[in-house]
């Protein structure tokens, strides 16, 4: 039986009587395979019922649990606390984005951006649902299939030097959700989606500093997407030089 | 004739100095390396007779118009990539104030430079 702890530093902010964030040291028990979520659950059931923070699937599928983790944008039922003993773990509400309350933010700029990209299907004409499905190719599934495995974290948009410096920057998961639909045989939206993608918010805001591929707990690689949009924006910019709309 | 309900978008002209970017990388990344290898190690060492590199040798080539043309991208491109990632590089050291002045001095250097190398080369023929 393994008796030691570790020590995880919370940044808490309650708006209604903090000033500001501050620091709070907790002693948890420690076990190799407890995650950061855990652990966090382990302090508000035994320790600080105060603490407040968002969870919901614990396995790396809902998206809720968000957090710089040492300073590293994480999902914090992915890490572990064998990452980091014996070292202690800080844990501090997504960069980026406000705070509700201690690691919980505010993402309703998120959900605008990822809403403002059309983020449906435009089919060319309405099929008949008596004509059946759309038909795909596996090969016409593999241009987009990875762009479509977000799951909505916000990880990136800490990650992300320009969304930091300039909100309106349309960012990753956004543009890769953007990607998705241009580049799915069935859709036909391409031209609308093509003036946000355009835009010096759209993709020419990112710099190509590639750390929301990094960080990005579902391999959707928005980096890539972004970069292959930029190509897509290039040849648009040069056909409108030539056919003005 | 407006419709209030569609945002209106501005296109970014980024794809013209984001493709000169490329490019000049792409030069930058593949030959300026080569081009040290050989004119900084491989001849001061010997190990490439100088005489390749001789002035009459030099001279004949950047006059002819392939040559010419060789240099000419040697130096545009990646200056262009330099100065683009120059300004970037400001705004993301949160120079907020005059975007629109680095921009003309940063672009307009590259161009300056390109115009100036480009008569250069011209003259010499
Ligand atoms: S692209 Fe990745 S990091 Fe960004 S929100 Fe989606 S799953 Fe999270
Ligand atoms: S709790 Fe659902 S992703 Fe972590």
């Amino acid at each position: 039986m393994n008796a030691s702890t570790i020590t995880i530093d919370i940044l808490r902010y309650r708006p209604e009587m903090d000033e500001k964030p501050f620091t709070q040291s907790y002693e948890v028990p420690y076990s190799a395979d407890l995650s950061v979520l855990e652990s966090l659950q382990y302090i508000k059931d035994h320790l600080d019922s105060t603490v407040s923070f968002r969870w919901s699937c614990r396995m790396a599928i809902c998206g809720s649990c968000g957090m710089m983790v040492n300073g590293v944008p994480k999902l914090g039922c992915k890490v572990f606390l064998r990452d980091y003993y014996p070292k202690k773990v800080t844990l501090a509400p997504l960069a980026n984005f406000p705070i509700e309350r201690d690691l919980v933010v505010v993402m309703d700029d998120f959900i605008d951006k990822l809403e403002s990209v059309k983020p449906y299907l435009i089919p060319e004409k309405e099929k008949d649902l008596a004509t059946g499905p759309h038909q795909q190719t596996p090969l016409q599934m593999e241009k987009f299939k990875q762009f479509s495995m977000c799951i909505n974290c916000g990880l990136c948009y800490a990650a992300c030097p320009q969304y930091a410096l300039d909100k309106k920057f349309t960012g990753p998961a956004a543009l890769a959700l953007l990607a998705r639909y241009n580049r799915d045989s069935r859709d036909n939206g391409e031209a609308e989606r093509m003036k946000i993608v355009n835009q010096e918010e759209g993709v020419w805001g990112c710099t190509f500093v590639g750390y929301c591929s990094v960080v990005c707990p579902k391999d959707v690689d928005p980096a890539a997407a972004i970069q292959l949009l930029k190509v897509d924006s290039s040849k648009d910019y040069l056909i409108g030089m030539f056919k003005p709309d | 004739m407006s419709n209030t309900t569609e945002k209106t978008y501005t296109r970014s002209h980024e794809p013209i100095f984001w493709g000169l970017f490329g490019a000049g990388g792409m030069l930058t990344a593949f030959l300026t390396p080569v081009m040290i290898l050989i004119t900084g190690i491989l001849i001061p060492l010997g190990l490439i007779d100088s005489k390749h590199l001789s002035y009459e040798k030099v001279h004949l080539f950047a006059t002819s118009w392939y040559g010419a043309a060789i240099v000419l991208v040697l130096v545009a491109l990646p200056l262009w990539h330099t100065l683009h990632r120059i300004y970037h590089a400001l705004h993301d050291l949160g120079i907020k104030r005059g975007r629109d002045l680095q921009q003309v001095f940063c672009y307009g250097f590259a161009f300056a430079v390109s115009i100036f190398v480009f008569t250069l080369l011209l003259q010499m023929f």
